[in-house]
């Protein structure tokens, strides 16, 4: 049984999948059952986690978990969104070691507290930094240097 | 007189600490590039050494960011007079492409004194022994 | 009371594209708990790449890292042909692989070169780096310039190789492989390198996979993952090779599946320069699109992922990059504890995050911790146990 049909029929009507091409599948899923899709993708089905990326998006940080199939040539990505302005998430880090790290990341670019995550503590950007600037966020430095410039 | 001494002293052999200011480590291995056979600048006295206490010369490479710019400060401070220093690539002479980065501060050449600028990307190792040739006719 | 003590190393040995900041805390010899702090090459470049047109960005993600800078350029202009869906032409996707594993010899013989360095073997040091050097001349001969090559844009490349040169090519190629195979030799079949390198700093197969660990550090420890197999593109699957696999996931099996790589590397080079198709090197894209897409490539220390957004504009929306050494350098953690401390150079080494001159992990943090071992001292220790097995 190829795996999409094995995620279908665990999850049903639970998620939304988007065939982009054989090797490019997006999943949208909700922020609650992300935690078991993931799980079962990385456990049961054997998924290397290839990396999360965080967009930000009106409504909140879209968190996407890229899961690659090296066997079966295929891409699989699961879109959660995480809504403004609570933007916490369940860490994902207890049962994949591999995504501790990219937890901090996405947590000091873009603000998204990881619940129940070891250390959260700075990893990229300087010791100095500002509480409460997220770089990878829309409107961070634009509006800054608007301000400048009114300034000037 | 005194003066007279370190400078021939100066002249003779070159000391060298590199330090990368968030660089893309290009430079730093054509630097490398220079020990190893092919360019082995070795042959003239020119040594790598591992503290900035030891050096003669710093070599900065790359645009200096939030993190690295207080170190690099630092790291001038601690080498002996007299010394210069060398910016090698165009990210240390002028940050490059990463002048609106929002964790780039400000000018290698505003936070320590550069006597040479070596611009490239990278420098050919043979722009960089151009370089330390004029440096020797530089020193006086 | 704890009796441990700290031995910090770093940040200044920044010739990777992250820097690390290396805490050890020791017990005796024996390295009981690992941190790291990276960031000192933080900058935010995956910002920047959205103020940028889609053709400056590969010249931005170029200079991520020196040693790999064909791999973000591969991977971005993957990404961004995934997001309009066309293919490039052939002749495209021949030049793209050439350029991709003269890479992947020229950074795997460098690593060589510097483990050889790090265990007191500086004649190994010395003719890894001799015998890079023929590897940049190609990259002249090809792109007129020894790092940095400039050469792909979205759609397809931007300089030919001309069929003139050929033969040329072909002949240096052999060259190298007659200094590949020569070193490989040398090396794997050292009584002291072996005595040195073998059971030391394991990475087991299960916590591999857990980590999610890729390229080198990930087949020498029996993962058999490699984005040109698993997920085929450009011209790998169009051409004969092999991937190496070890099992142990010690230091040796990650040298070895590093020198046996360039040896593969070299056969490719030489079937795609003979294979070659005539025709055009470029698709000639008007524009991207609207829509998601991602690049993969498998990059000399591993996958290199980028994930474009694009708009429709002519600048990507959200540009997400990741480096191999990402999801390597958290390895360090596993392989190292329980480990002598004149091995820990050694280890964090062995993942290759692009580590290079042993010189710069003297420690310049200011005061805040008592230093009791510099990166120089920790390299002489290491060499000194060298010396002490080659006596016995």
């Amino acid at each position: 049984m190829n795996i999409l049909e094995q995620i279908r029929n665990r999850f049903v009507d639970k998620i939304g999948i988007m065939e982009k091409s054989a090797k490019r599948v997006y999943i949208a899923v909700e922020k609650e059952e992300a935690r078991e899709l993931v799980c079962y993708l990385f456990r049961d089905l054997g998924a290397r986690f290839s990396i999360a990326t965080g967009v930000d998006t009106r409504p909140g940080i879209e968190i996407l978990y890229h899961m690659a199939f090296d066997a079966n040539d295929l891409m699989l990505t699961v879109r959660v969104l995480v809504r403004k302005p609570e933007l916490e998430m369940p860490t994902f880090s207890d049962f994949m070691p591999a995504a501790e790290w990219i937890e901090r990341e996405i947590h000091e670019m873009f603000g998204v507290k990881f619940i129940g995550h070891p250390n959260l503590q700075t990893l990229l950007l300087p010791d100095d930094w500002p509480e409460g600037v997220y770089p990878l966020r829309k409107g961070t430095f634009e509006s800054e240097k608007e301000n400048e410039e009114r300034e000037n | 007189m005194l003066k007279k001494i370190f400078t021939w002293g100066l002249k003779k052999s070159l000391w060298v600490y590199h330090a990368g200011a968030s660089a893309c480590n290009n430079c730093d291995i054509e630097i490398l590039d220079l020990l190893t056979p092919k360019f082995d600048v070795e042959r003239f006295g020119i040594v790598l050494v591992g503290s900035p206490r030891h050096a003669d010369v710093l070599l900065v490479t790359g645009v200096a960011n939030r993190q690295t710019a207080p170190r690099l400060k630092n790291l001038y401070d601690q080498v002996p007079n007299p010394k210069v220093v060398i910016a090698i690539g165009s990210c240390a002479c002028s940050a490059h492409m990463f002048r609106d980065s929002y964790n780039y501060v400000k000018p290698i050449d505003e936070i320590i004194p550069v006597d040479i600028y070596l611009p490239g990307c990278p420098p050919k190792p043979e722009a960089m022994i151009d370089a330390v040739v004029k440096l020797l006719g530089k020193i006086k | 009371m704890r009796k441990e003590t700290l031995i910090p190393i770093g940040p200044y040995h920044p010739l990777l594209e992250e820097p690390e900041f290396f805490k050890f805390y020791v017990e005796g010899e024996k390295i009981v708990d690992a941190e790291v702090r990276i960031g000192y090459n933080h900058r935010g470049i995956e910002k920047l790449a959205e103020s940028k047109t889609y053709d400056q960005d590969p010249f931005l993600v170029e200079r991520i890292c020196g040693i790999c800078s064909t791999s973000h350029p591969f991977a971005f202009v993957r990404a961004a042909e995934d997001v309009a869906g066309i293919q490039i032409p052939e002749r495209a996707e021949y030049i793209r692989t050439i350029i991709g594993d003269l890479e992947r010899i020229h950074s795997h013989l460098l690593w060589v070169g510097l483990a050889g360095h790090f265990i007191g073997y500086n004649t190994v040091f010395m003719w890894a780096w001799k015998y890079r050097e023929p590897v940049l001349d190609i990259f002249e001969a090809i792109s007129g310039n020894r790092n940095h090559y400039g050469m792909f844009k979205v759609g397809g490349v931007r300089r030919d190789i001309k069929d003139s040169d050929i033969p040329a090519l072909l002949k240096a190629i052999d060259e190298v492989e007659k200094f590949c195979s020569m070193l490989t030799k040398a090396v794997m079949d050292d009584p002291v390198i072996q005595a040195r390198l073998k059971g030391i700093g394991i990475l087991k197969k299960q916590d591999a996979i857990d980590l999610s660990v890729v390229g080198p550090v990930a087949r020498a420890s029996g993962v058999a993952i490699d984005v040109r197999k698993d997920h085929p593109y450009a011209a790998y699957d169009r051409i004969d090779w092999n991937i190496i696999v070890t099992e142990s996931g010690d230091i040796f099996d990650k040298a070895a599946v590093r020198l046996l790589e360039t040896l593969e590397s070299v056969k490719i080079i030489r079937q795609c320069l003979k294979q070659m198709p005539k025709g055009p090197i470029d698709a000639d894209i008007r524009e991207v699109g609207v829509g998601e897409g991602i690049g993969q490539h498998e990059a000399p220390r591993g996958e290199v992922f980028h994930y474009i957004r694009a708009n429709g504009t002519n600048f990507p929306e959200r540009h997400k990059i990741r480096a191999p050494s990402f999801m390597n350098v958290p390895s360090f953690k596993k392989t190292v504890i329980g480990e002598s401390i004149a091995d820990a150079a050694l280890i964090t080494a062995a993942v290759d995050p692009c580590y290079c001159c042993t010189e710069r992990m003297a420690v310049v943090e200011p005061g805040t911790e008592k230093v009791l071992l510099t990166g120089e001292e920790l390299v002489k220790l290491s060499q000194q146990k060298t010396e002490g097995l080659k006596k016995r």
